[in-house]
């Protein structure tokens, strides 16, 4: 495979930087937005930001799955740990405040939490120990809920059942459009999202909201050759999609793993942390899978939970409205030891990316 | 784990829905290759423990030589 240094290219880099300056229209503040948290970890890490001109921004919208997870949602998975069934979930999840609590705090009160790379680790687990209940807390965006359909779909052991929490990303970048004093002139849509999705979902943005649109990878040439592409498009006018990742992205995405989601989910409308209810945003098991649904199984249905706490603001960070150092707490009170709100949680968080880059760690 | 992170890795061989991959630097890991068609020495993006695509050799190679062809354009356009 292509060495990774020549998408690191400084030649290059230097070039494209140049570029950027050369078509960036003058005077006017131009707002790209991005929905990915490993878009952001490249942004910040290789210090794009440092490289564009001073009226170009470059703003990070809902891209990450364990910070847009409504407390709700966390309290379910608290509740059914508490009730004695093992979860199972990312690593990342651990931490995430939940109203009351995290599954953390639930596993140092005697809950059976357990952290795992895949579900297929879950599913081993509930294999080998028939006797116990055990549940997958799915999450994640259209990348990660592949991976859990196609175990749903093999009929794993009745001991296991499934917590999904699966989100969906072209919702939450249509919402973005509709928050009045955002303003934005571009996306930059997610890479691995569209490995899956492909390219159809985007061009409502393009069609009906005039939006230029490129899907990009996560080398920083990359994301730069994005900005070049929609500053471009901006300069001329028009609106256009362009699939910059072609070496991972196709017009259909994956249709193995698309069919594999239709069979197993239905799409329904969902709550993401301190943004609401965005329609048809959400995936749950269809009605032929329902008894491998935790919800379903040991009844449990938290409606609302407590998503912000008082101070935090988490949820204007997530739309990309406020830079995580323009929050009173950053890096005050909101550590990445001692977080307040699940943007300083998840090593996807806005929040705990710029904090890890921050002169006062 | 990053949530939406794909790290790419090379098949090395194939059992079914298994495939043994290679991080580099020879770090082999079991994935599952239930949603894509791929053949040993072959690359994929694997995430979570899945394989979510094939990656394209001859699309990386045509991606660099684009960007090259794109700055030198623009750059044309800019000297005139």
């Amino acid at each position: 495979m292509i060495a990774k240094s020549k998408f690191r290219d400084p030649n290059l880099t230097r070039q494209v930087a140049d570029q950027i300056h050369r078509v960036a229209p003058k005077g006017d503040h131009i707002k790209i937005c991005h929905v990915c948290g490993t878009h952001e970890w490249t942004i910040t890490h290789f210090g794009i930001r440092s490289l564009l001109p001073e009226n170009v921004e470059v703003i990070a919208g809902p891209g990450c799955p364990v910070c847009v997870l409504p407390a709700s949602e966390i309290d379910e998975a608290v509740e059914l740990a508490l009730r004695g069934v093992a979860i199972t979930c990312f690593g990342d999840v651990l931490r995430v405040p939940g109203s009351k609590m995290s599954l953390l705090d639930a596993k140092a009160e005697g809950a059976d939490v357990r952290v795992v790379y895949s579900v297929a680790d879950a599913v081993k687990m509930a294999g080998k120990e028939t006797n116990r209940e055990v549940a997958f807390f799915a999450i994640g965006f259209e990348t990660t809920a592949p991976s859990t359909a196609v175990e749903v779909l093999k009929k794993p052991s009745k001991n296991l059942s499934f917590l999904v929490s699966h989100r969906l990303i072209p919702p939450a970048m249509e919402l973005l459009l509709g928050i009045g004093d955002l303003h934005i002139d571009g996306f930059i849509a997610p890479g691995h999202v569209s490995t899956i999705i492909g390219l159809k979902p985007y061009e409502i943005f393009t069609k009906v909201y005039r939006m230029p649109t490129v899907v990009a990878g996560f080398e920083p040439l990359d994301v730069l050759f994005a900005i070049n592409r929609i500053l471009k498009q901006f300069k001329e006018g028009t609106a256009r999609l362009e699939n910059e990742y072609t070496r991972a992205v196709s017009y259909d995405g994956n249709l193995k793993a698309r069919e594999a989601m239709n069979k197993a989910f239905e799409v329904l409308d969902g709550y993401w942390r301190g943004l609401g209810r965005l329609p048809s945003s959400a995936l749950r098991l269809r009605k032929e899978y329902l008894h491998y649904d935790a919800r379903e199984k040991f009844d449990i249905k938290i409606k609302h939970g407590r998503d912000i706490l008082p101070g935090c603001q988490c949820h204007l960070v997530m739309i990309g409205k406020i830079r995580p150092d323009e929050c009173s707490l950053f890096m005050k009170v909101c550590t990445p030891q001692k977080p307040m709100g699940a943007c300083m949680v998840s090593v996807e968080g806005t929040c705990r990316i710029w904090a890890s880059v921050s002169k006062s760690v | 784990m990053i949530m939406c992170l794909a790290i790419p890795a090379k098949v090395v061989s194939v059992e079914g829905d298994k495939a043994r991959v290679d991080f580099g630097g020879g770090v082999l890991r079991e994935v599952n290759i239930a949603l894509v068609d791929v053949k040993v020495d072959e690359y994929v993006l694997v995430h979570a423990g899945y394989a979510i695509e094939v990656l394209s050799e001859v699309e990386a190679e045509e991606t660099i030589r684009l960007w090259n062809e794109i700055l030198e354009a623009e750059n044309k356009v800019q000297e005139k």
